[in-house]
């Protein structure tokens, strides 16, 4: 029987294996103390990565940001912050 | 005649038994002229309960191809037959299927291509396939191509590799010759049941993803892996011929590669594939008669080719005349041009391009023997030969 060198038949692909993260050219960095909580950057994000992290800032207010191993760096969250907290800075790796 | 076990059949209903006696497990295809006869006589075979295996009406060749691609993967026996459009609208999947490595064999009525439109025999639609990975085959005789078939399962299925046996389009498809159709109980013993190798196959169990994503780092190691597979299943062709004529008693030419027929001695030399060769075996019998060194290299396998087994043989040859029924529009007839590939730096005599019988032109005795004198000029254009 023949055994090939490369198995072409493989286990399905997983993104917690894969971190999607990689392909992003810009990646968002959020001015905690800026941030106001709104979390209009969770509702606008295509990835679903942006999150609350619970804690608070020096003004008391619960702020945001970003699971940065899949944001692909769109910019939507910086795009329609209301307070213009977030800069999006190219991402070298 | 008590041990003769030839019974006087059409081409087609013949492969179609020795499709049924290699107990295929799954079969789609899509009817074509001059392939219907053979999906035809299966279809009937499974409607009248005489045949176990699954066989799935497609509505294309496209869809055909892809049904049986999704078949073999899941490591069953599958089976297709096509020709001309049909073939060509299968290109896409069939690539797929080399690349996959799954051993699917098809059969090739072989017909010309559109445009203009032929249904008659030529072999322009199986030679334009000869860079996918899938191995070729062509037969003489109605006996070859049966014997090629039950071949090609255990070739196909050893290498991990696609099979395309052709057959000349109504020259052999619809042709009554006697043929001895091997029983299941014989074949078994040549061909065991299919077993993929493991972790290959999709499995509801234990599930897998076929036809991945090869980025560059790897993607030119499985294509050349892929070619040297083709390359290595030359040997596997003269084994598996071997075993083929102890179990069965006949042989495929010298060696499942090709046959030589009068070449010894022969000045002239002329190379051909499929059923045409039945009439230049007639003609070089009549110009030996006339004084003439004349013999036939007949290729039986076009992928793999046998490069040095091939130069072996014409080694003596002065004249070569390669004959296609097909050509690469701009260029030479196929044939012609791996032989002279392979010839390159190793033979001396002189080799000529003839293109004859496209779409169905029958191939006369007389053009034969206009090739062989022709062969002896000067001149070493391609030559087209209709009349």
């Amino acid at each position: 029987m023949k055994k090939l060198k490369y198995n072409l038949t493989v286990k399905p692909g997983t993104t917690t294996q894969y971190k999607t993260g990689g392909w992003r050219t810009y990646k968002p960095v959020v001015d905690h103390e800026a941030c106001i909580g709104c979390g209009m950057c969770s509702k606008v994000c295509p990835e679903g990565v942006c999150f609350s992290t619970g804690q608070k800032n020096s003004k008391g207010r619960v702020f945001y940001d970003r699971d940065l191993d899949y944001c692909k760096g769109c910019g939507l969250c910086a795009k329609h912050c209301p307070v213009k907290c977030i800069k999006m800075v190219e991402d070298y790796k | 005649m008590k041990n003769n076990k030839k019974q006087i059949v059409e081409g087609s209903h013949a492969v179609a038994e020795v499709i049924k006696n290699c107990q295929v497990d799954v079969i789609s295809a899509y009817p074509i002229t001059p392939q219907t006869h053979i999906v035809e006589d299966l279809e009937r075979m499974k409607a009248e309960g005489k045949a176990d295996f699954e066989y799935i009406r497609a509505d294309s060749e496209f869809a055909a191809a892809s049904i049986v691609l999704g078949a073999s993967a899941t490591g069953v026996r599958t089976y297709t037959a096509t020709c001309s459009q049909g073939l060509l609208l299968m290109t896409e999947v069939l690539f797929c299927i080399a690349g996959l490595r799954l051993p699917i064999v098809l059969t090739c009525a072989n017909r010309a291509v559109s445009a203009p439109i032929s249904i008659w025999n030529d072999q322009q639609d199986a030679v334009t396939l000869r860079d996918s990975g899938w191995l070729q085959l062509y037969g003489e005789t109605n006996q070859e191509v049966v014997d090629l078939h039950i071949l090609a399962y255990k070739l196909a299925e050893s290498m991990m590799l696609p099979v395309m046996v052709n057959m000349d389009g109504f020259v052999l498809t619809h042709t009554y010759e006697p043929i001895e159709i091997s029983k299941e109980s014989v074949i078994k013993k040549y061909l065991p049941k299919y077993k993929p190798p493991q972790n290959t196959i999709l499995d509801v169990n234990n599930p897998r993803s076929l036809g991945d994503f090869a980025a560059p780092d790897v993607y030119m190691e499985i294509r050349q892996e892929l070619h040297e597979d083709v390359l290595s299943s030359k040997k596997q062709i003269t084994k598996l011929a071997q075993e083929l004529k102890k179990i069965f008693g006949r042989s495929i030419g010298d060696n499942g590669l090709f046959e030589s027929y009068k070449l010894n001695d022969a000045d002239i030399v002329l190379v051909a594939m499929g059923s045409v060769c039945g009439t230049i075996k007639e003609v070089i019998d009549n110009q030996r008669g006339k004084g003439q060194k004349v013999g036939l290299l007949k290729v039986i396998s076009l992928r793999p080719f046998p490069d040095e087994e091939i130069v072996e043989a014409l080694k003596k040859a002065k004249y070569i005349a390669v004959l296609d029924k097909s050509i690469s529009m701009g260029s030479e007839g196929v044939l012609a041009i791996d032989l002279k590939r392979a010839a390159y730096t190793k033979l001396k005599a002189k080799i000529q391009s003839f293109i004859i019988g496209l779409g169905g032109r029958d191939v006369t005795e007389k053009m034969i023997i206009k090739i062989i004198n022709s062969v002896k000029k000067q001149d070493n254009k391609i030559q087209f030969i209709g009349e």
